[in-house]
């Protein structure tokens, strides 16, 4: 299908919008009706047709605005973007990905034509036709890395692997849930999720690096994770914190079904061929709950899960104050019907609310 | 993750003696094309169709990184081996269709050394082929010190003595020609990094020299593809499967368990990445463990195994697999 992109706005009014299109193949995290941290991760081969999963980088009917809002988080604040100096070679791989994806993948928005070392990039949505040559720092107008983040959704942590660790050595890091790559650059694996609770002590972060430091190039992984935003904010950093922080609360209860958003992060992990570096894609999607409640399947869920989920995660992921208004709106659209496993809408199948 | 390694169809385009024991072979695509590119020091597992036998061995990927065109490894014929060497040297013929695993890197550059200093010996140079093309592009700053039998069976010297005068090496066992180790280790600059790829004694001698001087664990790598032990035949029970097979004289316990239809995960087959790891649920006997990935610890609690090279020698062996 051809994308529709909508002109819409992260920050200030707030002109976010899910078409229904983007609601029914919102990727919700939930399988069962309740939630507990797992090494949760599965090979990245694609996925149902019109799906999150089908392509390597998902593109959807934001992408352009998403992309105006990283070039403004950048503008006042260049340190979102950094490489360590051994990371170029990664931000080559990474570009390469990326253009190699795009362009098979939607031949109609996106071309790269390649002679030699001699290259072409034609992103029609962005407007941009760039001629360059691979592996030439300085036939582009920033790092390789820089470059293309400026082009794709989400984030991008590139991550160096040594030492049977992966380093936080490079990355573009506009759209996070509360963390901060300033802060983490040079750190390791489990250096940068120190603050996570419970996962260490369950040994979860022990054998994801197992299977992160054995992934192939050609063999990608993804997970999914996901925690409750309000409004509908990509640049959730701590470093404006005082600016989104203040946000929570303004939540009410006539607002907080257009106001309180799900938020979920595809993670998928690749190989990349020549810097042997492991790049980890973090794309957000929002969805209000408004509109996620629209799928009973999902209503009657994220009320268990948020309502079981245990104190320490609820405190880490920011919403336990939040947490007993959010669930009186929910609990009007849960009337204790059983739910299908599995993450998808099922809307034929699936039974509507009887409340 | 299983033994769902991506694959590539190959066609065999060269096959070069370099000398009485060693052999190159060249791959293209099968289909044209490029083939992936990789980073220096990565290796292809390829799949030898031997009769009815299906063997897999890892070998270093000694071409250019950056060069897609192909790929190319060099083989060393051990006539007292399982036979892999041996059916690449007699077996395999120009035009040959063949099948490899994508590069898989266990022993990459770190690239934030400020200098790589190489050691090889005998065919170990196979790795460090790649890895200094890969330093050429990048301007990287490495030394090598290569130590081969003769003359006659110093494969590549020539080539990388005339390309890198000053930072290649060569030291001929056959004129008493030693590495010295110690003043070498001694002399390096801030920020450098040991490589070692040959035979164990030699990366035994070069770890415990570094280690002795206080050079960290972590600046110093090596890589040593571990060939599986033969034994002798045992049992083993796979309880996730519900199957028993006899594990041969001159087979691993992945190719018996592989034999058997079971789906196991592997990548290197040389015990060093760790991904064949498998729980044992109950043993009468004795694990043979062979492998770099297990830890003191792991291998004297009997609760695990890696398939790839280690074997059992006893009554009842219950694999969860
Ligand atoms: C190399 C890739 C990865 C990177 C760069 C990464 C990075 C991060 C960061 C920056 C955080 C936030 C920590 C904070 O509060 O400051 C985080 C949280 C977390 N990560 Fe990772 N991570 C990676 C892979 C994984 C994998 C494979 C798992 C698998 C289980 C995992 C599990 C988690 C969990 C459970 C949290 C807490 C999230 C929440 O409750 O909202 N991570 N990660
Ligand atoms: S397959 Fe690598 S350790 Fe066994």
């Amino acid at each position: 299908m051809t994308i529709q992109f909508n002109d819409e706005t992260f920050r200030d009014d707030y002109t976010f919008r899910n078409s229904d299109w983007a609601i029914k193949r919102f990727p919700f995290p939930f399988h069962e009706d309740s939630y507990m941290y797992s090494v949760n991760m599965e090979q990245h081969r694609g996925g149902p047709e019109g799906s999150v999963f089908e392509k390597r980088f998902d593109v959807d009917e934001h992408y352009i605005s998403e992309m105006r809002d990283r070039a403004i988080v950048l503008a006042e604040d260049p340190l979102r973007c950094q490489s360590l100096p051994h990371m170029t070679l990664a931000g080559w791989d990474l570009l390469e990905l990326i253009m190699v994806s795009k362009s098979e993948d939607y031949p109609d928005l996106f071309e790269l034509h390649r002679n030699g070392d001699k290259w072409r990039w034609i992103n029609k949505p962005l407007g941009i036709d760039d001629t360059f040559t691979f592996m030439d720092d300085a036939s582009l107008p920033y790092g390789p890395m820089e470059y293309i983040t400026r082009q794709a959704q989400g984030d991008f942590a590139v991550l160096d692997q040594r030492e049977n660790n992966l380093w936080m050595d490079a990355g573009m890091v506009t759209t996070q849930a509360d963390w901060s790559l300033d802060f983490d650059i040079g750190m390791n694996f489990f250096e940068w999720h120190a603050p996570v609770p419970r996962a260490h002590e369950m040994g979860v972060f022990k054998r994801a690096l197992k299977f992160l430091l054995n992934i192939q190039q050609g063999s990608p992984a993804r997970r999914l994770n996901w925690t409750m935003t309000v409004n509908p904010l990509l640049d959730t950093s701590p470093e404006n914190y005082h600016k989104w922080g203040v946000q929570k609360t303004s939540l009410m209860p006539e607002n907080i079904g257009r106001k309180q958003h799900l938020r979920v992060e595809l993670q998928t992990f690749y190989r990349l061929p020549r810097s042997n570096a492991l790049v980890f894609p973090i794309r957000c999607y929002l969805i209000a709950l408004d509109d996620l409640v629209t799928v009973p399947k999902w209503g009657r869920r994220l009320h268990r899960v948020i309502r079981d989920l245990p104190e320490d995660l609820a405190t880490y992921k920011g919403f336990i104050r939040n947490r007993p208004m959010i669930l009186d709106y929910l609990s009007q659209y849960d009337d204790g019907k059983p739910t299908s496993p599995g993450i998808w809408p099922d809307l034929e199948t699936e039974p509507p609310l009887e409340k | 993750m299983s033994a769902g390694t991506q694959k590539i169809p190959v066609i065999v385009t060269a096959k070069v003696p370099l000398n009485e024991l060693v052999t190159r072979f060249e791959f293209q695509h099968a289909e044209g094309g490029s083939l992936p590119p990789f980073s220096g020091g990565a290796h292809t597992v390829v799949e030898m169709q031997d009769g009815d036998k299906t063997r897999l061995n890892p070998y270093s990927l000694m071409s250019d990184p950056m060069d897609p065109s192909h790929y190319a490894i060099s083989v060393r014929r051990d006539d007292q081996g399982r036979g892999g060497s041996v059916f690449m040297h007699d077996k395999v013929q120009v035009g040959d269709r063949m099948v490899i695993s994508y590069p898989v890197n266990l022993f990459p550059l770190d690239l934030t050394a400020k200098k790589h200093l190489m050691f090889a010996g005998g065919i170990g140079i196979t790795p460090f082929l790649s890895q200094i093309r890969q330093l050429e592009r990048i301007a990287g700053r490495f030394e090598l010190h290569y130590s081969v039998r003769s003359a006659a069976l110093a494969s590549y010297a020539e080539e990388l003595t005339t390309r890198h005068r000053a930072h290649v090496h060569v030291y001929h066992d056959d004129q008493d020609e030693r590495i010295a180790l110690a003043d070498l280790l001694r002399g390096q600059p801030p920020g450098t990094h040991v490589y070692i790829c040959g035979p164990r004694g030699m990366i035994d001698w070069v770890r415990e020299t570094a280690a002795d001087l206080g050079w960290p664990d972590a600046a110093v790598h090596y890589e040593e593809f571990l060939a599986p032990q033969s034994g002798k035949p045992f049992d083993v029970q796979l309880a996730a499967s519900g199957k028993t097979v006899t594990v041969g004289e001159h087979e691993s316990l992945l190719e018996a368990i592989e034999r058997a239809g079971v789906d196991a995960p592997y990548m290197c087959r040389g015990g060093a990445c760790g991904q064949c790891e498998t729980r044992v649920i109950r043993h009468d006997g004795t694990l043979l463990h062979n492998d770099h990935w297990l830890e003191d610890d792991e291998h004297a609690s009997g609760e695990k195994i890696m398939p790839c090279v280690s074997r059992f020698e006893g009554k009842t062996l219950v694999l969860d697999r």
